[in-house]
Parts: C-alpha cells; structure tokens; sequence
C-alpha cells in the first residue's frame, strides 16, 4: 500500500445521504476476479445513461470535476453491501480521500485497507465545504494532511479531521496488516493452545 | 466481584488474542464463511505474498450470489459467474476448504445454511466477506461482515484486528398482533433509528417479543441489523437455541454437547448490565411495514401513505426524501395499500427459510397469483427447498402460479438472471430497496413473506390482517 501522508487535489461534491455501495458499484460489476477494473464503472447507473452515455446531470461529469481525488460526501457514506469493489473503484477512478460527516462501518474498514482516507468532519466543517465549493463552482482545491489530521484550502480555510490512531499510522506508513498481524504470531498460537480442550 | 457483563462483552473478550498499542483488538475467529464474489482476489492476495491459511478446517464455502436458481443439471449460462464458480472451486481445492457447490444438497445462501447445519453456534465468533453476516447472531454469536482484505487476513491469521463497537440494547416488549412479524419489527425499528443509527454499535435485541419469537425470526432481525448501521446484532441463547441446534450435522455430540449448552447457558447478559445506549419499542399496536423509498428507514405502515418530503426536519432529508419518491414514482399522499405491482420475490437470507415459506404459503393456499404479477419463490437453501417440498408447500406456490426455484441470492442483488426490468414495482422480502438493487430502474417494496404472498395474489400492495 502507498503511504498517505498529504495530498493536495481537485474537489468533487457528492451532496447526498446514505449513499450505499450498490450505488457506488452495482452488482453487475461484481462479477470480476482481480482487483482491478472497477473506475470506469464507478457509480454506473448515475454516470450513464441507459444508452452509455454520460448523464451531464451527475456531479461527477461536471467539467470541473475531471481529475477530481477528493470527495466531499454526504454522511452515512458507503452504507449497505460489504462489497470492497467500491473502493477499489473509487481509488482506480483516482479518488485518495473522501470527507464525510460519517461513514458506514464496513466500507471505512476497506477504505483503511486500500489507502483510500476516510477522513471525518464535523457537520460545520463540511456545511461550509460544500459552500466553498459551490462558490467556486466547482473549481476547487483542497489540501488534506494526514500529519497534521487537517483539510485546507488556499484561501485560508482549515478544518480537523478524525480518523482512529491505528488506521492513520495504516495510512501514513502504507502498512501490510497481515505481515503485521503476523509479526504476533506466537500469541496467536498460544491463544490457541489455550483453548485446546 | 466482577463487573456485570452484555453477552456481547462476553464473546468479545473471550477472542481478545491480544491488544495492538494503539487501541484496536486483534480478534480470533472462530468461523469463517467465504463465498464466490468477495474471496477471489483474498486468494490471490495469498498466493502472491506466498502466504496459507492459517486453519482451513475453520473456513467453510459455499456458492450464493451470483449462481442461477433454474436448473442445476444445466451448465453455468453467463461465463463471467461460471468463472468466478470455478475460481471459487480451484481455491477452496488448492487451500483444502470444504465447499458446498452447486450440486450439494447443502448449497444455499451462506446465511442460511450456517446454522441450518450447525456451524453457527452461540458464544463464537463468525466473520463473512458479506454485511448480512449479522444472521448468525440470533444463535448468539458475534458475527459481522468484512471486507475482502479482511477476509485474506483471516485466511492467513484466523484473526482479525478490530476496535472494540458500542452497545445498543434494543428492548421488544409486548406480543406481536397476528399477522404481523419478525420482518415488520425490524423494519419499524429502522424506521425509527434511522440506517445510519446504529452505526459504530453492536446490537443486543432482548424482551419479550423477542424470547417469543423462533429462531428464524431471530434471525430476520439480526439480518438486517446492519440496514440500521449496526455491524452484528445479537440474542442470548435460550432453550430455543439449543433445541434448534442440538442434532445438527455441525454441532456438538454427546457429551461435548452437554459441555456446549452449559457454557452456552452462561453467555446472557448479566443483570445489571451496562449498554452503551437503549432503544425500547412496543410491538403489541405494530402494524404491518412497507418500505416506500430506497433505503429500508424510509418505510411506513401498510395503513400509511406515501410521505411528502416537504415533511421531514432537515434539507438534506428533504432532498433525499423528493429524490426517493422520483426514482419510486411515487406521489405524497398515496396510500400504501393498493399500490400496484409487477412482481414478487419470495427470498434472501432476511426472509427465505422453512418458516417464511410456510407463512407465505398459507396466504397463497388455494389461490392464484395476480394475471399482472410474474411471482417467484427462491429458499434460501436446498435443505429448506427439500424440507418445504416434504411438506407440499412447493404444490401450494405452483398451484397459485408462483415461479418455484433453487436456492440462491438470486433476486435480492440480481447478480443472477433473477432481476426486474426498468420501472417494474417489486413487493420483495429481502432487505434493500435501494436504487437499482433488484435491477437497473426496479422499484423495491419491503415487506413480511406474509404480506409479500397477499401482494402477490391481490396484484397490489393489501394488509395482510385483512385478508380473508
């Protein structure tokens, strides 16, 4: 996994509740086995319509929006399916961090996993950031620094972000949890022997 | 003396194999499930850091969600799903992992077919690269949904590094009206904490509408304890569960299983314990729910109507409420019952098992379906489908003119041919109704299999408490 530490990007605003997975990758995707292969079909049924084409209504096919790496998302980001190929497809399609007032549990997991940052803010932090945004109309930056756990943007505007101890120092140093986990196999094995009957 | 401890503490702090520095457990497990969509790439995760699996004998695999529900005897249709099929196979070969495939009696939906064979059991810890994995906690155990790097790191660890949630009491009390069920609870709880309420919790449903319940509507709550943002929900076994377990192929024997229920009988939570919050509802005046909009916390009274988004606190509700009704074509004010329908899905892990299919066909019993409504029946696993064809029930559904097929995910996520068309209306007993679940532009009503069966033949939306 490839360390985060900070990363300045093109800002998408996503300004919906509880968008689930199956949104994010329907399941007629699902059906790959690699890793890899999921951008182009990231948020399908919004992106494109029943022809193929692309919905000019989406956010995401704003103009503004191309090359966009942060999203700013409505709370309950990634509810519903454990599907990981969401997050495969946000980060192919060249997504590094999400903010969100709140994320589902399962998905913010396989964010951490794929060095995809599931940033938190509070809801007075992302009211305004999606009113920056809009103000710029959809020409807008932001800086997101995992040392120093903020969101910024050039205009002076800095807001904390949350993110659990374990899964920023996962981030910052692009960890490998399994070898991690291994490093402790001797517990394991003498919770096992432990439990023998 | 040592503090009162939930059930959920219990099981946690019995697999704690040791606490990382900064906060998170790592966590045995004690049974991990795997099925063809979400393991592939795990494997391959395997075989590329040149790792194994740690204890093979405690994965178990099966075939659910992409598999087709028509004839078995035939080869896999769509080569993309047959791939993944045969993926599954040559790993669950080269790793030395039982597998029930398409041709086993035992095949069915993951949910369902752990504790239907006994591999579920109270106490253990059970991990799933699928959210609805939350079933199994209605035998009272702690089992939640993972991503699929988490289920390479159980393969190769048999653990898995988590931060220790929350807990939620939620408190049933009162009987449940006839008619009404295990489905309109959970449903009328969502309604009411939301889909994100639970979020950062485990759940322990108790009272006594749930000690009254069977163990298949236990587990239709838990199933959809993750549609309230909850990752696991819970009950403490009771005789119930160990009746239900007791004689099952996995399950303990003789002795062991006298050693088994003694431990079992210790898990409840203690009196005097501490949740980290509390949710009471009375289910005695609970009506029968349906959902009007594409998520399950937009749902209502089968007596209700279809809300005006004009109503609801907050602009970011609003707009997602307008934005649910468009897609739903819906308009406020409509009453819920008499809402035409296109199809109906008797399935999924929340409601395909023995007793949801009887409740369905006791509705349907010597009636037909709707000349509009094409309706199909999908068990929940080919032991439920054998148990039901026993007993008749696949007679009653044929006669009616439901479609009577084999088991799998099928319609609940269409990853199979089982999917709606554009614009078609759905009264469907599986557990989401978002946009597209069921098929690009399907529009999806959850509700009871009672309710689901009265759809079915009145070709609209009807309460079942007034059917005759």
């Amino acid at each position: 996994m490839t360390p985060f530490v900070r990363h300045t990007g093109r800002v998408a605003a996503l300004r919906r509740l509880n968008v689930d997975t199956d949104q994010i990758i329907p399941k007629q995707f699902l059906k790959r086995v690699e890793r890899t292969g999921f951008g182009p079909c990231l948020f399908h049924d919004w992106r494109y319509r029943g022809d193929g084409s692309p919905d000019p209504a989406f956010e995401l096919n704003r103009r503004e929006a191309a090359g966009a790496s942060i999203l700013l998302a409505g709370a309950n980001f990634g509810c519903g399916s454990s599907r990981e190929h969401a997050v495969w497809a946000l980060h192919e399609y060249g997504f590094r961090a999400i903010l969100s007032e709140s994320f589902a549990d399962i998905f913010y997991g396989n964010c951490c996993q794929n060095g995809l940052v599931p940033a938190r803010l509070d809801a007075v932090a992302m009211r305004e950031l999606f009113a920056r945004h809009e103000r710029a109309d959809g020409r807008y930056d932001l800086i997101v620094d995992l040392e120093a756990m903020t969101v910024a943007d050039a205009a002076g505007f800095t807001a904390r972000l949350t993110l659990e101890p374990y899964r920023r120092e996962m981030l910052l140093l692009g960890l490998d949890e399994i070898g991690r986990t291994l490093l402790a196999e001797d517990r394991i094995a003498a919770y096992e022997k432990a439990r023998e009957p | 003396m040592t503090p009162p401890r939930t059930l959920f503490d219990k099981v946690w702090e019995a697999h704690v194999v040791r606490r990382l520095p900064e906060g998170p457990e790592l966590l045995y497990v004690d049974l991990h499930l795997v099925h063809e969509v979400t393991s592939p790439q795990a494997f391959a995760g395997l075989r590329l850091a040149g790792r194994g699996i740690r204890r093979p004998e405690l994965t178990v695999a099966t075939v659910d969600h992409n598999v087709s529900t028509g004839d078995r005897s035939l080869a896999v249709e769509d080569p993309i799903s047959a791939r993944q099929l045969e993926v599954l196979a040559e790993n669950a070969h080269a790793f030395g992992i039982e597998l029930f495939d398409l041709h086993s009696p035992q095949q069915g939906i993951v949910h369902v077919i752990g504790p239907e064979l006994g591999l579920t059991q109270p106490g253990m810890v059970v991990v799933c690269g699928d959210s609805h994995t939350s079933t199994h906690g209605a035998c009272g155990a702690l089992a939640f949904g993972i991503g699929t790097s988490e289920v390479e790191h159980v393969l190769a660890t048999q653990c898995l590094v988590a931060s220790r949630p929350k807990t939620m009491e939620v408190r049933f009390d009162g009987r449940l009206p006839p008619g009404v069920t295990a489905k309109d609870m959970i449903l009328a709880l969502i309604g009411e904490i939301g889909t994100a309420g639970a979020t950062g919790y485990v759940i322990e449903y108790t009272g006594e509408a749930i000690r009254r319940l069977s163990m298949e509507g236990r587990m239709t709550i838990c199933n959809m304890s993750i549609e309230a943002g909850a990752r696991a929900g819970m009950i403490a076994p009771d005789e119930l569960t160990f009746d239900y377990l007791a004689g099952r192929p996995r399950a303990p024997k003789g002795e062991a299983w006298q050693r088994a229920v003694e431990s079992w009988r210790a898990l409840g939570s203690d009196s005097g314990s501490h949740y980290g919050t509390r949710v009471a509802l009375d289910v005695s005046t609970l009506a029968p729910q349906v959902t009007w909009g594409t998520n399950p916390g937009m749902v209502s009274d089968i007596t209700g109507s279809v809300p005006d988004p004009a109503g609801f606190p907050t602009e970011a509700e609003r707009r997602a409420a307008r934005r649910a009704l468009e897609y739903m074509a819906l308009e406020p004010g409509t009453p819920l019952a008499g809402l035409p329908i296109d199809r109906v899905f008797l399935g999924s892990c929340t409601n395909a098992r023995l007793e949801d299919l009887r409740s369905a066909a006791k509705v349907v019993r010597g009636r037909t379906v709707a000349s509009r409504v094409r309706a199909m029946v999908v068990p929940g696993s080919q032991q439920v489908k054998a148990l039901a064809e026993a007993e008749g029930l696949d007679r009653i559904f044929r006669d009616a003119g439901f479609e009577w097929r084999n088991s799998g995910c099928s319609m609940c996520l269409g990853m199979n041919a089982d999917v709606l068309r554009p614009g078609e209306r759905c009264a469907a007993t599986s557990n989401r109704n978002f946009e597209g679940r069921q098929g690009r532009g399907g529009r999806t009503h959850l509700m009871s299999p009672a309710m689901a069966a009265a759809a079915a033949v009145a070709g609209r939306l009807v309460d079942v408490r007034e059917w005759r």
